[in-house]
């Protein structure tokens, strides 16, 4: 059994882009884990979406061993982060699972608002933090400026920091004796009551859940009662093991110290929340980790088949999915526009859109998504309180005393030329201007409090678009606060579509509404009669919109009796029409339920 | 028992220079390969005769591109192969397209005498800035001294080609080149509007104004779609007043001169096709020609078929309803059951019931036909048979 002293837990931090999975891949690689020829390019990421995004949305682990030249061998446990804030409380569980962490720094590109963020994050949980710089082959790579940087923006030594190159297997070996020396090793007690903290689970359909751990105390093995401190979940272990690259070891007994898994016939994730604390039913430690939180969704928006008759299809793709993804929310919901969907929350944008993707692309569903929103506190006169999820769900007027919508910090990285731009874009979704550093002479950290359905739509795009691509944001939630909301309307020659209302700050109703209704001038074909679009608050139109009747379409010439050209130009006609949405008696396309998310986009 | 009858389409797809407007099998093509896929053309028609043995030929079209690019011996030829291995039917209606550009005299005396006894003339405008803007070849000029010569070489069968609704043009132009024509009273006349179609060179140039058309807006170059309806309403007033009879969405004729062969085509009787990606309907069953042309030389017969297709009885339908609105005095529903074996309305009762409703057909007389509204939107009401 290895001790305590030759096992290291690490994590790896970095910007999205900055190498992270790249040198995860060379540790594995370096340590023997695997051949170079069973390397599958960057082994953690296990979804093609992850890998095409070049993000990470599960947290991984893998265990390798390392012969350091000391002449030990070492335990190394590797547990890859999710790389994106609106898995911040998973991050945040990860990390507290380590000892230490790996700052990886490109060293053309320098320190991002990303970096920054995970660091604190990092630091936060008592990390041992080092740097190392990446890209080092890179004909534009500034070293020594980036080591400035990190000593003067973060305030770690980084003078000594290795200088590798993920990509060409450069300086690995720097960084794994780094780990070796500058990552404590584990502290705990085998012989205390068990204490592990869970922070990821994965269901598998043969095995159940599995449950990702770090034991802070005492021993697991085959045939301990556990209990999920916070879910009061309770099984009998079927099984403990280590992280292979891509597959799981079976071992005999993990003990404090160390990182592995356990099995039990559990069948839901939602009893093994990250965060919870995994202890023995019959012998419980005092308390349990600090830190768990019960996941909430921040973001909710409806999703509907496009085909009416999938629903079931789509019901047991979402079902599949929160099998393995616990902060998942979705509940039935009708719409008058869109017949019979849900009404599904998510941790952010990003899960958001991961999730929408996954339905399409594993379970082959064609979607209709309505305009994200986020959770609103509407206080009604007589005094109770709900949180509205779902615009068409508002009380009427009259019954609203107040309305309060959530309220992010967000701190944005930017290149001293864009700093105007960034501002204004700030400016103009109501940002509150807090502070603004510069980290150095050419670049500067802007501090912001932004109403979060400000940002949810198309935020990032217009922080890249505006500054070349040369700012970087993150954000988190501070509070609810008290702002002037209102429902916006769309009717659709006369008649109200629930799908396309949402709830927006008073002074860019017009603004919105005015664009809403352009954009669906777009997409809305051609009648045979006039149809009004219009936007409306509370009853009042606010923007109006004509599509124009149709006066003249046919088929003019028909030569050669090629008859089949003709038949393929009117059935495509009539394949248009399968896909649109009646709603009295306008047919609306599927694209228009989602052209409200590009609003922005010129 | 009455004899089989069948038509024949015989494609020409070579011309002097492509129109910008045009989205046919067509390019211009030097004299050895023309002479090669003449060769080719006259075998394929003679090796297909067995095929319709018995079967008595009632129409011929020339098609193209340009079939008048083909000689007086070239027809001749090729109508000899026709009248030697086929049962051609005395009375037989027997059109060649002809350009304004490329006929004279002799050329068109010579098309009469291989037996040739309908000519279509694709004069498109009688305005010298619109043919300039098509592309096309030939001017006004040229097209009084083909119809002058076509008269003299005897033909007493002539439709003309006119186009509306083209860059630049005003009702009051479309006007004039109308009255014209009906000056020459040609005994037919087609008169459609401009279509413009992806990868034409019209496509290219005017996309911008038709996305805005295609939502209503004004055009900047093209006639802005009120003004489109317009020049055919017109169009079908002045036609009218002056003896011609409209008989399908864009033809009109004389009493007597409609064309049957394109009416073999909306009545869903049996054509066979010839030439590079030619068209056919036998015995209820669709192919087409490739339209490979280094294929089409070198193939053999069985070679040549494509997207053989045998109709369902559902598609036939179909086809019977969108192709038999073409012509104004509609379907006839007994007809239509007899054939397909039960009244429209057992199909397609909802869609029938919903376009009558809103006045875009007319079931009067034991017809089913488009109103004039309905001419206008065709698609539409079309759309809700396949």
């Amino acid at each position: 059994m290895t001790k305590q002293e030759n096992i290291r837990n690490f994590c790896i931090v970095a910007h999205i882009d900055h190498g992270k999975s790249t040198l995860a891949d060379r540790i594995i690689e370096k340590t023997g884990l695997l051949t170079e020829r069973e390397m599958q390019e960057q082994v953690l990421d296990n979804m093609d979406l992850e890998r095409e995004r070049g993000i990470t949305i599960k947290a991984q682990a893998v265990r390798t061993i390392y012969k350091a030249k000391d002449g030990k061998e070492y335990v190394l446990n590797l547990i890859d982060t999710p790389g994106h804030v609106d898995f911040n409380y998973e991050v945040s569980r990860a990390l507290a699972a380590c000892d230490g962490a790996v700052l990886v720094v490109d060293a053309a590109q320098g320190i991002e608002a990303q970096t920054l963020a995970n660091v604190y994050l990092a630091l936060d949980h008592d990390l041992e933090v080092f740097p190392v710089i990446n890209k080092i082959d890179l004909p534009s790579a500034e070293p020594e400026r980036v080591k400035d940087e990190i000593e003067d923006v973060i305030g770690i030594e980084a003078q000594d920091a290795p200088l590798i190159s993920a990509k060409n297997g450069i300086g690995i070996e720097d960084v794994l004796e780094a780990i070796v020396e500058k990552v404590p090793a584990p502290k705990g007690d085998p012989d205390a009551p068990l204490k592990a903290l869970i922070f990821d689970s994965l269901y598998d359909s043969y095995k159940g859940v599995i449950v990702f751990m770090r034991i802070m105390d005492g021993r697991i093995k085959k045939g301990t009662k556990v209990k999920m401190m916070a879910t009061g979940a309770t099984a009998e272990v079927v099984e403990v093991g280590f992280f292979g690259a891509g597959q799981f070891l079976p071992c005999d007994e993990l003990s404090a110290g160390m990182v592995g898994y356990l099995t039990a016939s559990i069948k839901n994730v939602k009893d093994t929340a990250v965060g919870d604390t995994v202890t023995e039913a019959d012998r419980p430690c005092a308390e349990a980790l600090p830190g768990y939180k019960k996941v909430l969704s921040m973001v909710y928006c409806g999703i509907y088949p496009a085909d009416g008759a999938k629903y079931p299809d789509l019901k047991d793709a979402l079902e599949k999915l929160t099998l393995n993804d616990a902060s998942l929310f979705y509940e039935p919901e009708t719409s008058i526009a869109l017949g019979f969907g849900f009404r599904c929350g998510f941790l952010g944008l990003l899960h958001l859109e991961v999730i929408q993707e996954r339905l399409e692309r594993e379970y082959d569903l064609d979607l209709v998504t309505t305009a994200p929103g986020v959770v609103y506190k509407v206080y009604k006169t007589n005094g109770e309180m709900i949180e509205l999820t779902n615009p068409s769900n508002l009380p009427d007027p009259s019954e609203i005393d107040h309305m309060e919508e959530p309220i992010v910090s967000a701190e944005i990285m930017v290149t001293k030329d864009f700093i105007g731009p960034i501002m204004e874009l700030c400016q103009e979704r109501r940002g509150r201007y807090l502070s603004m550093e510069y980290i150095e002479a050419n670049r500067a950290l802007l501090k912001y409090e932004l109403p979060l359905n400000e940002i949810i739509y198309d935020f990032f795009d217009a922080l890249k678009s505006r500054s070349k691509g040369y700012a970087s944001f993150d954000y988190e939630m501070k509070a609810y606060e008290e702002s002037k909301l209102v429902k916006l309307d769309i009717l659709i020659n006369k008649e109200e579509v629930d799908a396309l209302s949402f709830i927006v700050h008073a002074d860019s109703a017009y603004e919105r509404g005015r664009r809403m209704c352009e954009r669906l001038k777009d997409e809305i074909p051609r009648h045979l009669f006039e149809i009004p679009i219009q936007a409306a608050v509370g009853g009042k139109v606010i923007a109006r919109e004509t599509v124009k009747a149709m006066r003249k379409d046919v088929l003019a010439k028909c030569y050669g009796g090629d008859i089949t050209r003709k038949k393929k130009l009117l059935e495509k006609q009539k394949e248009g029409k399968k896909r649109m949405r009646q709603v009295g008696n306008v047919e609306i396309p599927q694209s228009a339920f989602m052209s409200v998310l590009k609003l922005d986009e010129e | 028992m009455r004899s089989k009858e069948l038509s024949l389409y015989i494609h020409i797809p070579f011309c002097v220079r492509k129109c910008a407007y045009c989205d046919f099998l067509s390019f211009p093509a030097e004299e050895g390969l023309r002479q090669k896929y003449y060769e080719r053309l006259c075998r394929e028609i003679a090796e297909a005769a067995g095929d319709y043995k018995g079967r008595s030929v009632i129409s011929i079209f020339f098609g193209g591109g340009t079939p008048s690019l083909l000689t007086g011996d070239m027809t001749l030829r090729l109508m000899d192969i026709v009248r030697d291995k086929y049962c051609l039917s005395t009375d037989a209606e027997i059109s060649l397209e002809a350009n304004p550009g490329t006929v004279d005299k002799d050329k068109l005396k010579a098309y009469k005498k291989s037996g040739i006894n309908r000519l279509s003339i694709g004069c498109q405008s009688l305005n010298d800035k619109e043919l300039a803007v098509l592309g096309r070849i030939h001017r006004e000029e040229d097209f009084y001294r083909a119809f002058d010569a076509a008269r003299n070489a005897g033909f007493t069968n002539i439709n003309v080609d006119l186009m509306s609704g083209l860059p630049g043009q005003k009702p009051a132009d479309y006007e004039k080149s109308i009255r014209k024509l009906i000056g020459l009273k040609p005994e037919h006349i087609s008169a459609y509007s401009l279509i413009i179609e992806e990868g034409t060179e019209f496509y290219n140039r005017y996309n911008d104004d038709l996305l805005l058309r295609d939502k209503g807006d004004i055009p900047r170059l093209l006639p802005d779609e009120e003004e489109e309806r317009q020049m055919l309403y017109m169009g079908r007033d002045i036609l009218r007043s002056a003896g011609y009879e409209q008989y399908e969405i864009s033809n009109y004729a004389l009493p007597g001169s409609e064309c049957r062969h394109n009416a073999v085509y909306w009545q869903r009787g049996d054509y066979a096709g010839f030439g590079l990606g030619a068209s056919s309907c036998v015995d209820e069953c669709r192919w087409k020609n490739t339209d490979d042309i280094k294929e089409y030389i070198s193939g053999d017969a069985a070679g040549l078929k494509r997207d053989e297709q045998k109709l369902s009885l559902e598609e036939q339908r179909s086809e019977a309803m969108f192709l038999g609105l073409r012509l104004i005095r509609g379907i006839d529903k007994k007809t239509f059951a007899l054939r397909y074996g039960g009244d429209p309305y057992a199909f397609y009762g909802e869609w029938i019931d919903k376009m009558v409703n809103e006045g875009l057909l007319q079931d009067t007389d034991g017809k089913l036909k488009l109103s004039l509204k309905g001419q206008d939107v065709a698609n539409y009401v079309w759309g809700g048979f396949v």
